[in-house]
């Protein structure tokens, strides 16, 4: 609404507001401290001779090291699978109306979040003692198959199914989550459409479910990545960290190793951290990559319509150009 | 109007919510190219009935016929068999629903949302489904928001994309709970148009609605609900203008 009263202030733009902005002198101090440490810090990396950077960079390339890593990141991703693949059967069964599955799963989730993965972890190296022979069968009936557990459940497996299962519980509690965020009503317009319920839980809930699956999970991810480095309990004995501790107590140099063994952590979890954000990306459609929109949507055709007046929808061009400053927000 | 075959058949239905008793004894027919509309207080039950059409919810008592078929059921040596989930599925394609909240898939485009049920539940090939999709946009007036997610559309846009990707399987009839509730007023117009557009081709409509004057323009039935019981029902301008109810008359007076 434009006001009589305003001055003319011949043609063109209105005047920028000058203002003189606030001081933040605490800002500055505090920016200055940071500083002032930081320069503490670098310069004693640079000058303590006891960080041996000379041993640093010659184990950071050793082929044991680089092995080390490797078995670590296919640890990682092995146990990552499992555990993604029994999380979301698990949500599955959480939610499902039968009660034997919502009481499996939610005691599933009880015992392996409930115990320390260290105990579990020696628990699966134990395995081929509990049970030196695995068979399956009718309980009490005839045998189906049978295989010496030894031969099957290696420390690497056990290591990946110690690892897996635990997070299995976690990931299932962030899966369920996920999937009770998504609007119920979107579940029941895919119903009426005559959907299945697998169709919708593929096609509807977990893709918007991601959105908030994919940010918790890259956490656990990472957190993973690190807890790998117990797999000594089983034990496993090729992973980076016991790697790295082997070198050190052979040199007897723990400090440029353990340093090694920080940066490769540090390089892998920048990795993932660079894959997580454009998977976030992928399972934002719809929300975070519109919120520039949210706005008076910029369409010439928009403003030129607006200016005409109301059109009836009839007329596309019209009633987008109408509606096209009401952008309210979704209903979710 | 001729009078026709009979697409929707309500006998007897009943409804709890646990001790709530919702609907009581609904009956109603609507035949082919009819539009229903149906108007109550808040909590009469309204959305219950319609969302027993279609399966949604599951009444306690009664049975609903959609185009001949009873819904839910089958019936086999004097009996009532529960149908599969495959079966009622099946049931449900032959209605479109749209709700009040517009209820559009956030992650997927305008078109994504009219092209989904169609792929995925009549297995139409792409392309095909693709069409029909911008053809239905089209009609709706949105041809142009076709690659607007739902957050990036106004809540009459939504609606309308809604109405859309119902139309896009074809039904024989169409569900509306309130599809105006939720919008500002000023976009109320756009949806009713659609939906006068829809009723003008013939299509089969059940609409619960609080805009009188859609129910008198375009309605051939107006039914009056409240406390889970059809108080009064007969064409549109005579229970408008004469309603033999108390309580029908007092309803009417708060909203014209
Ligand atoms: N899923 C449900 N569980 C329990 N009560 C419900 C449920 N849905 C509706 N109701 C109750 O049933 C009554 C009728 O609701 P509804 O059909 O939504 O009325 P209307 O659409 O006419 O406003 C209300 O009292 C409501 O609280
Ligand atoms: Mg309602």
């Amino acid at each position: 609404m434009r006001s009589s009263t305003l001055p003319a202030r011949g043609q063109g733009a209105p005047e920028p507001i000058d203002a003189v902005p606030v001081r933040h002198p605490g800002r500055w101090a505090g920016a200055a401290v940071i500083l002032l440490f930081l320069g503490l810090f670098i310069q004693s990396l640079a000058t303590n001779p006891n960080f041996r950077w000379d041993v640093v960079w010659l184990y950071l390339r050793d082929a044991r090291v680089i092995e080390g890593v490797g078995w670590t990141l296919l640890l990682t991703a092995l146990s990552m699978v499992l555990a993604i693949t029994l999380a979301i059967l698990l949500a599955f069964m959480r939610q499902s109306d039968n009660p034997i599955f919502r009481w499996s799963s939610w005691t599933w989730v009880w015992f392996f979040r409930g115990t320390p993965v260290y105990t579990q972890l020696v628990f699966w190296g134990l395995l081929a003692v509990l049970y030196p022979k695995i068979s399956l069968g009718v309980p009490f009936g005839p045998e189906l198959f049978a295989f010496n557990t030894q031969d099957v459940v290696n420390a690497f497996w056990a290591a990946v199914l110690g690892l897996g299962l635990n997070e299995s519980a976690y990931l299932a509690e962030i899966f369920r989550a996920g999937l009770k965020s998504v609007d119920k009503g979107q579940i029941e317009a895919a119903e009426a459409l005559g959907m299945r319920s697998r169709k919708i839980m593929w096609r509807i809930v977990l893709p918007q479910a991601m959105r908030v699956i994919v940010p918790p999970t890259g956490n656990e991810t990472i957190g993973m990545l690190k807890t790998t480095s117990l797999v000594l309990a089983v034990p496993f004995t090729l992973d980076l960290t016991f790697q790295t501790n082997a070198l050190a107590n052979r040199t007897y140099l723990p400090i440029p190793l353990l340093i090694v063994a920080a940066i490769w952590y540090l390089v892998i979890t920048s990795i993932l951290m660079v894959g997580q954000h454009y998977i976030e990306k992928h399972y934002g459609r719809g929300v975070d990559n519109v919120s520039g929109a949210r706005g008076p949507v910029i369409n010439p055709a928009a403003a030129k319509a607006a200016a005409g007046g109301h059109s009836p929808p009839e007329l596309p061009g019209g009633a987008t150009a109408v509606e096209g400053e009401y952008l309210e927000e979704s209903g979710r | 109007m001729t009078e026709t075959r009979e697409v929707v058949r309500i006998e007897g239905v009943h409804k709890y919510f646990g001790d709530q008793h919702v609907l009581r004894g609904i009956d109603m027919t609507i035949g082919q190219g009819e539009v229903s509309v149906v108007i109550g207080p808040s909590g009469s039950g309204k959305s219950t009935l319609l969302r027993c059409v279609n399966m949604l919810e599951t009444a306690t008592a009664g049975r609903i016929y959609v185009d001949g078929e009873l819904m839910g059921y089958v019936e086999k040596h004097g009996r009532l068999h529960h149908l599969p989930v495959r079966e009622i599925a099946r049931q449900r394609r032959n209605i479109g629903m749209v709700f009040q909240r517009f209820n559009l898939f956030g992650h997927k485009t305008a078109m994504e949302n009219v092209m989904e049920a169609p792929i995925q539940v009549k297995g139409q090939p792409r392309a095909v489904a693709r069409a029909r999709a911008l053809e239905l946009l089209d009609r709706v007036g949105l041809s142009e928001r076709a690659n607007h997610y739902p957050a990036q559309l106004s809540g009459g846009q939504q609606q309308r994309v809604a109405i859309a990707r119902a139309l896009a399987m074809d039904p024989e009839l169409m569900l509306f709970d309130e599809p105006t509730s939720a919008l500002d007023p000023e976009l109320v117009g756009d949806v009713l148009n659609v939906m006068k557009d829809l009723a003008r081709d013939g299509m089969t409509m059940m609409v619960v609605t609080h805009e009188i004057g859609f129910a008198r323009e375009v309605g051939d039935t107006l039914t009056f609900m409240d406390g889970g019981v059809v108080v009064e029902s007969g064409p549109p301008r005579e229970v408008i203008a004469n309603p033999q109810q108390e309580r029908t008359r007092a309803f009417l007076g708060k909203v014209l």
